[in-house]
């Protein structure tokens, strides 16, 4: 079998989308850890557009973008599915993909601006969870995979462990206490589940890191 | 058309979303039934089928809606597999394809929609961008192979049958920009 590298960073939430899909399938990977203050040439040749984790590469060819790399593992490793095989379903299951890509970065806008600029995103993110609150989840089981997790789970991920670190770090809070019990329930639902459980990064370590960042990103605006 | 194996697709003429899926229809051969939205007033069937968004384009086949250009390109190619393909069968290439049409959203069609939508120092800003990926002002000498490639792609009978009126299309961009326009200008 040719061997599988995944070129991450452990306080992103794209690399652990690749690391949890990887996990699921049983897939034996060799990890390697990009410091992303200091990239390897490795990755700079691998992801020359755009530089970033994470990066995939199966018998020495890479693949970029976290969704993309999930779709071709699928289809390279078709045990347990991320993606419903019924074209109508897989459409609706990249409907939401399609949605996080779109609108997720709003809440890491949150982390980046402060004032006028976050008060917009915290909007923008609010829209989106009641969507995902209203459409995405009304009526469904456990996961938005119905009994067990597929990739609109995995794509919102993020949500799960790295959202309440933001709202921790700019004291901006998302999910009030009584609003969005379906998405709450969600949160809890996902993060129990034993691949992700025990793939999660460490939550005082990304606290100290993204405060540390955020600092940084402020006052080079 | 048998009732089960309808296709409607509710589009807009002036929208390249909306053309993205005629065009992929008629490349396969597919029989469908267009429906123009006026966005000013959307219908509630549109607002029922893409009650997200409520956007165009929306294809419904089968009473069952489908929404983003993307998924409904990749949705068509599944369901009618026959040729021609939409997209390649190797997964390595399918990547690599997924990776081109991300690219593509983001930093081109995402670029020029600010360039169109504004003027002044954020137009600057943006038109910098464009000129990097060599899109919107495509310069002949700069960039031979994507002018080339442009100019194959409108040349294709099918594309020309799609492509809306230059004169019709400037109008309502005319009008869109106007708009934005005066609703930043506050």
């Amino acid at each position: 079998m040719e061997t599988v590298k995944l070129y991450g960073a452990w306080p992103s939430p794209f690399s652990y989308r690749v690391i949890w899909a990887l996990k699921l399938k049983g897939i034996p990977f060799e990890y390697i850890e990009e410091d992303l203050s200091s990239k390897s040439p490795q990755l700079l040749q691998y992801n020359p557009v755009y530089e970033k984790v994470p990066v995939l590469v199966h018998g020495g060819r890479p693949i970029c973008e976290s969704m993309v790399i999930l779709e071709y593992l699928d289809e390279k490793w078709p045990q347990q599915p991320l993606l419903p095989s019924d074209p109508y379903k897989r459409a609706e299951a990249r409907f939401w993909v399609k949605f996080g890509e779109d609108r997720g970065p709003s809440v890491w806008m949150i982390y980046r601006t402060e004032g006028e600029k976050q008060e917009k995103a915290r909007r923008d993110a609010l829209e989106m969870l009641t969507i995902l609150e209203e459409h995405g989840l009304n009526g469904k089981k456990k996961f938005f995979g119905g009994d067990n997790i597929n990739i609109v789970d995995i794509a919102f991920g993020g949500i799960a462990h790295w959202m309440g670190v933001i709202e921790e770090i700019t004291g901006v809070k998302l999910i009030e206490d009584n609003k969005f019990p379906l998405l709450k329930a969600w949160m809890h639902n996902f993060k129990e589940v034993s691949f992700i459980n025990e793939n999660l990064p460490n939550r005082e370590k990304m606290v100290a890191f993204f405060r540390a960042r955020r600092s940084m990103i402020l006052s080079s605006a | 058309m048998v009732e089960e194996n309808r296709v409607t697709l509710r589009g807009m003429w002036s929208s390249m979303y909306s053309k993205r899926v005629e065009l992929a229809l008629r490349v396969k051969g597919i029989e469908y039934e267009y429906m123009e939205e006026d966005l000013m007033n959307k219908s509630m069937l549109l607002l029922r089928y893409n009650p997200v968004h409520k956007k165009v384009p929306v294809l419904v086949h089968n009473g069952k809606p489908v929404a983003e250009s993307l998924v409904i390109l990749e949705y068509i190619d599944e369901t009618w597999k026959h040729n021609p393909r939409l997209l390649p069968e190797d997964p390595y290439e399918r990547a690599k394809v997924g990776f081109w049409a991300n690219f593509l959203h983001l930093q081109v069609f995402e670029a020029l929609a600010v360039v169109f939508t504004s003027e002044g120092e954020v137009q600057e800003r943006a038109i910098e961008q464009e000129e990097v990926f060599g899109v919107k002002f495509i310069d002949r000498d700069k960039y031979p192979i994507i002018s080339s490639w442009v100019m194959s792609l409108t040349e294709l009978p099918l594309v020309k049958e799609v492509i809306p009126p230059r004169e019709k299309l400037a109008g309502i961009f005319r009008f869109i920009r106007d708009k934005a326009l005066k609703s930043s200008a506050v």
